[in-house]
């Protein structure tokens, strides 16, 4: 057993001395990402069955979805999918040790979450003005909707939605935040300080973005500790863990994406 | 070659740094230790509380006043939830876990020391946010330790359902957050972090059993956290995930469609591993103590691992025996049951091994053992009466009824509460440095013992007789006035048991500061928190990083030079 004993996981710890070989990887962040999917994904399941559960037991579940946002779903599922494939090309080019690359790719990742965020919130402002609300929502000015006569009749839908759908989109947010700070470091903060500000001022204020967009103000508190406190520059290892997320987080989509949508589709 | 580790070495400066916002492990321990510490005490009085209002319902409290019944289900909710949470879960994975864990894999400390500070100042903010649910206008929420909807759905449906119940979701959302931070913690350093030797089958059972619960707060708080963050739209945002539609005092309320179960599904899915979580480090530190204090290696090492790690697995297959009586398919009922006594097989495996090791050992009858056995004697009492209420023939008649309220004590609360006595009373001398009086300990064990045991037997009576729980004012209620003198006996005894307390309390703090001071291993235990000095440095081995020969429990070996080996001694011929 003498020669697997581990050197890395050492080094990461700044331990001295021999110790037991790791069992998933000398990596300690990458095992602790690992098991935060683990439970993550029981957090998503549970919100799925709730979604399931409602679905089943609820009569005559409204399948109003129509062209336009299936269209618009499938653009979003397809800025997520490449929004993989340029993540892993950015994992790549950190194990080259390919800074400008590794930048480059993880901008690429960015650009795509942040396009599939805007595309949703744009689908869930629409769908909002055409009265897909909560019933603790305040209502849209002009009423009468489409979707206003399936929130009556079938509460269950847009509160499933809402809740799965916000969920996830909490993650993607996240998700693009942390990609900013592993790549950019410092120099992220203020750029998602310029959107947070920004947003705030150009989202009308009946546009529930209009506060939803605090988010990034919070992302932009815990980054900033973040960074601060532990100023050094991220490796390979970093990119990977943070990829083994994006990952995870667009998988979720592809689950959501089906459920939610392509079986409410209107035929 | 042991040179002094570049990082760990040095102990940061200044209180803060060093008590307050601490990254060692063992401070963070200690931490978690005294919340849990502060946490019985509340619970306790609140139980105190309830017990006075069972048989005297009009009595005029000193500054109190009289207890309403709606305060009475205020007061069991809380009482419920602060000792499962904050007691049952925090004290043993959290404060012994997070000191001795490192310790007994030779690790100077946590894989993620920055998450371990977070993890506990998060349990912190959700102790203190529930605690304000008492002061909020309506006081705390009324819907018991379970939470079930409508009840905590509606803040119409009683006083304390307005904010206090927010509150009360809140606290627990955070405390799912904070678990889950400590579980991913417990779990890399498993996993990563064990000195040269270590391999998984030398570990210590407190360290599997640390390991197996940390895997199952992993799994199940974040389940948890959605079901209270669907609990928060329905009651802030008018959703209805939990809700049917319902008219409250006359008034139809806007929700609909909604189901009650999906509650009891969510709920329970975490639920029922959570008992396994409050009560696996108390079978692992038994373990521990059994084997120390006979002299005696573990009966079944192996069996006990597996037996640990079948618990779990299988815990998370049998959340619906809690729903037999909410109109549960048949067919289901009949599967979970089957499930639930499955459970049965490796708890009792567990058992005899316990006896095992006991059996024909050179028993030190010191006060670590006597609450090790304590827990044996409970976790059997508590156990038996387990597979009668798996029966759903059985549980029409004794659901929800004072029969489960006495299975769940002994087996979760008191039992594990003595695991939690056991662990003090074991390692307070390696993390203060000093001995605990030992007249002050046996008269400490032998008290509650009689105590809870004439607390919570009855209640397997009152149970069968037909008494419901949640219930206040039985006093009022003519058919049950027979009932009320075990009543008052249970109450007599409650009174003499939290008396008691006081003398761990007193011998605690006394020994703390006035103890006779303890030698490294005053037990003569071999693992590997005994090798290091008392209390430990704050590497936790002083530069050295321990390499380990032996199993955990290698006492009375034949040939040795003492009656145990460490797990540091060298290699022998005669321990393989
Ligand atoms: C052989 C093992 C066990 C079996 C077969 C068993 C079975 C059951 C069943 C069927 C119930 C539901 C009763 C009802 O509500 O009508 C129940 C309740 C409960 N059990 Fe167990 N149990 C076992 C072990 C344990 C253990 C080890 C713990 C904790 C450490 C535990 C803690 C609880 C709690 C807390 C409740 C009640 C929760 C509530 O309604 O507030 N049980 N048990
Ligand atoms: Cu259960």
């Amino acid at each position: 057993m003498a020669n697997a004993a581990l050197e890395h996981g050492a080094v990461e710890h700044g331990l001295s001395g021999v110790y037991e070989a790791p069992l998933f990887g000398a990596y300690s962040k990458k095992v602790g990402m690992w098991l935060f999917l683990a439970s993550d994904s029981l957090t998503f399941g549970a919100l799925l069955f709730a979604f399931s559960y409602n679905r089943i037991s609820t009569q005559g579940w409204p399948t109003p979805f129509g062209k336009d946002s299936i269209a618009n779903a499938t653009i979003m599922t397809a800025c997520l999918l490449s929004s993989s494939l340029t993540m892993v090309l950015g994992v790549f080019a950190a194990q080259r040790r390919d800074r400008a690359w590794t930048r480059n790719w993880l901008l690429a990742t960015m650009v795509f979450g942040t396009a599939f965020i805007v595309l949703h919130g744009m689908e869930w402002s629409k769908l909002i003005s055409e009265g897909l609300t909560l019933p603790g929502f305040p209502k849209p000015a002009g009423q009468a909707g489409e979707f206003a006569a399936v929130s009556a009749a079938v509460p269950q839908f847009p509160a499933t939605f809402f809740g799965l759908t916000a969920m996830h989109m909490l993650h993607v947010t996240i998700g693009v935040i942390y990609l900013g700070v592993v790549a950019f470091r410092k120099w992220f903060l203020p750029v998602l300080g310029v959107i947070w500000i920004a947003g705030y001022f150009l989202i009308p204020s009946d546009n529930v973005f209009h506060y939803g967009i605090h988010a990034l103000g919070l992302g932009l508190l815990v980054s900033a500790v973040i960074l601060f406190l532990k100023p050094k520059d991220y490796d390979a290892h970093d990119v990977e863990v943070a990829g083994l997320y994006w990952h995870f987080v667009d998988l979720v989509w592809m689950f959501i994406f089906p459920l939610v949508y392509l079986m409410s589709t209107r035929i | 070659m042991a040179t002094p580790a570049s990082v760990h070495a040095h102990a940061p400066q200044g209180f803060i740094r060093r008590y307050i916002f601490s990254l060692d492990h063992k401070v963070i321990g200690l931490q978690y230790f005294f919340l849990a510490l502060t946490a019985v005490f509340v619970g306790m009085f609140l139980s105190l509380l309830m017990r006075i209002h069972l048989i005297w319902p009009t009595a005029v409290l000193p500054l109190i006043g009289t207890i309403q019944p709606e305060t009475y289900l205020s007061l069991l909710t809380m009482h419920g939830t602060i000792m499962v949470f904050f007691v049952l879960t925090t004290a043993p994975q959290g404060g012994f876990g997070n000191y001795f864990l490192p310790i007994q894999i030779g690790a100077p400390d946590m894989a993620f020391p920055v998450l371990n500070m977070l993890s506990f100042w998060t349990t912190f903010v959700g102790f203190v946010v529930i605690i304000c649910a008492f002061f909020v206008t309506g006081g705390a929420p009324l819907h018991g330790w379970t939470g079930y909807a409508p009840l905590s759905a509606l803040p119409s449906a009683g006083p304390g359902e307005q904010l206090g119940a927010d509150l009360w979701i809140t606290s627990i959302a955070i405390f799912c957050i904070a678990s889950l931070m400590g579980a991913l913690n417990f779990l890399t350093t498993t996993l990563d972090m064990r000195a040269k030797g270590m391999t998984l089958m030398r570990m210590p059972l407190t360290v599997w059993s640390w390991f197996i619960t940390a895997i199952l707060g992993l799994l199940a708080f974040g389940v948890l956290l959605s079901a209270g963050i669907l609990l928060l739209m329905d009651r802030n945002l008018g959703t209805s995930f939990y809700v049917p539609l319902v008219v409250v005092n006359g008034v139809v309320l806007g929700h609909k469609g909604g189901s009650p179960l999906l509650w009891q599904h969510l709920f329970w899915f975490f639920g029922h591993p959570e008992v396994y979580i409050a009560i696996l480090p108390g079978m692992g530190v038994t373990s521990q103590i059994l084997s120390t204090f006979s002299r005696k290696p573990i009966f079944g090492y192996r069996a006990m691992v597996y037996a640990m790690l079948s618990i779990g697995f299988l815990g998370f297959m049998v959340w619906g025996h809690h729903m037999f009586m909410s109109g549960m398919s048949p067919y289901s009922a009949f599967a979970f049951s089957i499930l639930t006594m499955c459970i049965g097989v490796p708890s009792a495996i567990k058992t005899f091994n316990w006896l095992g090791t006991m059996y024909k050992g050179r028993i030190r009858f010191q006060t670590p053992m006597l609450y090790a056995i304590g827990f044996v004697s409970l976790f059997v009492s508590g156990g038996l009466s387990g597979p009668f209420l798996a029966q759903p023939v059985l549980d029409i008649q004794l659901h929800d009824t004072y029969f489960v309220v006495g299975h769940f004590h002994l087996i979760m609360g008191v039992a594990a509460i003595f695991g939690i006595f056991a662990a003090t009373y074991y390692w307070f001398p390696k993390m203060f440095g000093r001995m605990m009086n030992e007249t002050l300990g046996k008269l400490h064990f032998f008290i509650t013992l009689a105590g809870t045991y004439a607390i919570f037997m009855p209640m397997h009576y009152l149970g069968m007789a037909g008494q419901t729980r949640r219930y206040s004012q039985f006093t009022e209620v003519a058919y049950q006035t027979k009932l009320i003198p075990l009543q008052t006996f249970m109450t007599y005894a409650a009174f003499v048991t939290i008396a008691a307390q006081f003398i761990f309390v007193i011998n605690l703090f006394w020994s703390m500061f006035k103890g006779p001071k303890a030698s490294d291993n005053p037990w003569e235990a071999t693992t590997l928190e005994w090798t290091t000095a008392t209390p430990p440095p704050h590497d936790n081995f002083g530069g050295v990083t321990p390499v380990v020969n032996h199993g955990p429990y290698e006492y009375g070996v034949p040939g040795a030079a003492r009656d145990y080996v460490m797990q540091t001694d060298p290699a022998t011929a005669a321990t393989h």
